[in-house]
């Protein structure tokens, strides 16, 4: 009998620095399913991959740009909107996915993510939401549940959790949506949506962290996923204020904002140029 | 569309004359947060920008508009932002990303009198190690130091020539004293303007490394959404861009960054003489200090001391060998800056104890006047 080994390719190997797998990411951690379902999102959704970049801040998370085979750029810790607000602006072609963590994008980059929802940037933001910071070993975040342990809270955390679409909506997302890895078709389809909405695109992606967030919680990978399957209950359109994260009263996913308004840049255009070089450039 | 160049005659002030500078020298993109006194480039510019196809933002914080400009730059656009001392204290880590990115920009620091929120509407040269040093880890800067509203016009100019040059980004550390002052400001005709673009990506999309050095030490840059598909991080990384966590990585990254200019001070370095030839004193100097000296050294030639003026256009890198070739025929050199001893330091240490070095300086708040200057001129050697 004659063997054939045959070269087993992934889907997305096309869309991988394959040169630069195998990833960092721990076992049991959800980020990796969040950026398969992104770049399958990524080309399901028809947009030019060429005149797609990746933007990523600092953390597990972020670490997705270093993979992903297209223009990416890994920046500082908490910066990823204001450097992809400054690239879209500058290149309006570009279609910008900022690709990013909780600790990132709503501790130290909080005030950037409500202003780029605020000028309605047309950029479109995924965060995955792992409740803490992973990268430095289990620290409390911004979206650490109430009396969680981390390593800076072993006591467990005095402070609650940001409801981050409501975070969203109020600062004027023109999409907001929260699904889980577990919901990965959900998901994939949400990240397609915010892709191709034309605005601030926010999709909050729930992830176990077992081995920061988990062992410290008594909350195995699949504790957690058992509780995205068990706790949670998919109500789209319901309202932003109803979307604290709660697992003992269930916790809801869904898409919650899906609108229009003028972008930053349709603003800008005219608003801010002469009649007559705005209509020159709309013209050509 | 309207011109970018404002060719002809006006009397406007530095910060004005730096904005037209920027827009002369192709800048489209401006990233602000009101600071004074800097806050005039920015209102300047946001009126002008989209005039010429340009787009200006005023984003949220200093941190945020350093971190928009170096992702417009990666877009291909030529991206400035201005700000003064607390200002530039938010933009250095991100300043670090462009320095470690290789991400080409120009950073405005109209100085005011610190530490923290000092004397906002005063000037002052104390951010001049701040500059040099202020975002962690080591690395190599140019720094411009204008010393007339007609010279900030073409240092901007300069700066973003560089930047684009050497991919790095440029500060000009001008202050409120130059910023503030309305003089006449010649704009030539924009043919007559030299202006740079960085070296750009060519040949297989599939083999480009974007940290590949060409022959002068800088590498072609990709620019995002251009086919080459690149990755660029602020992680130590190799000629690929990829990350790369050894000893050896650091070494080589470093390597890069650094002997880009280290190499190439001669086509950096930009120094003025004033009576320099017979000069037995060298009064070393910048910005709107080099202009309050020049008074002292033709009072002091006046009264028999042979004095000159060494006026630093570029302080980073600093003229090194210029003050030590100097020192061997001196009889002492006295820096003039309104800190308390930071390019003073530099001379020292560049004179290696040749010649004998005084400061001339002020905590901040108003100009040296030629007074001071001459004073020490004749008492200290």
């Amino acid at each position: 009998m004659t063997q054939t080994t045959k070269q087993i390719h992934h889907p997305l190997d096309d869309l991988l620095r394959t040169d630069r797998i195998p990833h960092i990411w721990c076992p049991g951690c959800g980020i990796g399913t969040a950026f398969a379902s992104c770049l399958t999102a990524m080309k399901a959704s028809g947009i030019d991959l060429k005149k797609t970049v990746m933007v990523s801040g600092i953390g597990c998370t972020a670490r997705g740009a270093g993979y992903v085979m297209l223009d990416s750029y890994h920046t500082t810790h908490g910066r990823a909107i204001p450097f992809a607000t400054g690239m879209k602006l500058a290149n309006p072609e570009l279609n910008v996915v900022v690709f990013s963590g909780d600790g990132d994008l709503f501790a130290i980059g909080g005030n950037h993510f409500i202003h780029g929802a605020r000028r309605n940037v047309d950029i479109t933001v995924v965060c995955v939401n792992n409740l803490n910071y992973g990268m430095t070993g289990g620290q409390v975040a911004a979206t650490t549940p109430l009396y969680s342990k981390t390593t800076t809270t072993p006591a467990g955390n005095p402070d609650g959790p940001f409801n981050l679409p409501l975070m969203a909506y109020a600062a004027g997302a023109t999409y907001v949506s929260r699904w889980t890895i577990l919901h990965t078709r959900d998901m994939t389809e949400s990240i397609k949506d915010a892709l191709l909405n034309r605005g601030f695109a926010f999709v909050e992606v729930l992830s176990p962290c077992p081995v920061n967030f988990g062992r410290r919680n008594k909350e195995s990978a699949l504790d957690s996923l058992r509780l995205y399957q068990e706790k949670t209950i998919i109500k789209n359109d319901a309202h932003p204020t109803e979307l604290d994260i709660d697992f003992d009263r269930g916790v809801i996913l869904g898409k919650f904002v899906d609108i229009e308004r003028p972008t930053c840049i349709d603003r800008y255009d005219s608003t801010c140029r002469p009649p007559e070089l705005f209509n020159e450039e709309k013209a050509a | 569309m309207k011109p970018a160049v404002l060719t002809g005659e006006h009397f406007m002030t530095g910060d004005v004359a730096c904005a037209e500078g920027a827009l002369a020298a192709g800048c489209r993109f401006f990233g602000g947060y009101p600071i004074t006194p800097a806050t005039e480039i920015a209102e300047h510019i946001s009126g002008r920008l989209p005039e010429v196809g340009g787009t200006f933002i005023q984003m949220e914080d200093e941190i945020a508009a350093m971190a928009s400009i170096v992702g417009a730059s990666c877009a291909g656009v030529k991206s400035m932002t201005a700000t003064s001392g607390p200002g530039l204290s938010l933009m250095l880590e991100n300043i670090g990303l462009a320095i470690c990115t290789e991400t080409p920009c120009v950073v405005v620091n109209v100085q005011r009198a610190g530490p923290s929120t000092g004397l906002p509407t005063q000037g002052a040269q104390g951010d001049m190690m701040q500059a040099r040093w202020g975002s962690h880890g080591h690395y190599e800067i140019i720094a411009l130091s204008p010393s007339s509203p007609q010279e900030l016009f073409y240092q901007t100019i300069e700066a973003f020539n560089l930047s684009e040059t050497y991919r790095v980004p440029v500060l000009i550390m001008t202050d409120e004293m130059i910023g503030h002052l309305s003089e006449r400001v010649v704009i030539p005709e924009a043919k007559a303007i030299k202006t740079v673009s960085r070296p750009r990506a060519r040949g297989r999309k599939d083999r480009f490394k974007p940290f590949e050095p060409g022959p002068n030490g800088v590498a072609p840059m990709a620019i995002a959404g251009e086919g080459y598909r690149v990755h660029i991080t602020g992680l130590t990384h190799d000629e690929r861009g990829y990350p790369d966590m050894t000893v050896e990585g650091q070494e080589g990254m470093m390597d890069r960054i650094v002997g880009k200019i280290r190499n190439n001070l001669d086509h950096i370095i930009q120094t003025e003489s004033y009576r320099l030839d017979d000069a037995e004193i060298i009064i070393v100097s910048y910005g709107v200090s080099a202009r309050t000296s020049l008074a002292a050294v033709d009072e002091a030639r006046e009264q028999g001391i042979k004095a000159g003026l060494l006026r630093l256009i570029t302080v980073w890198p600093f003229p090194e060998e210029k003050i030590r070739e100097l020192a061997a025929r001196v009889k002492g050199f006295v820096t003039v800056e309104i800190n308390l001893g930071q390019i003073h330091l530099e001379v020292e240490r560049s004179a290696r104890g040749l010649a004998p070095c005084v400061l001339v300086g002020h905590a901040g708040g108003t100009i040296i006047t030629p007074d001071r200057v001459l004073k020490a001129l004749k008492e200290s050697f």
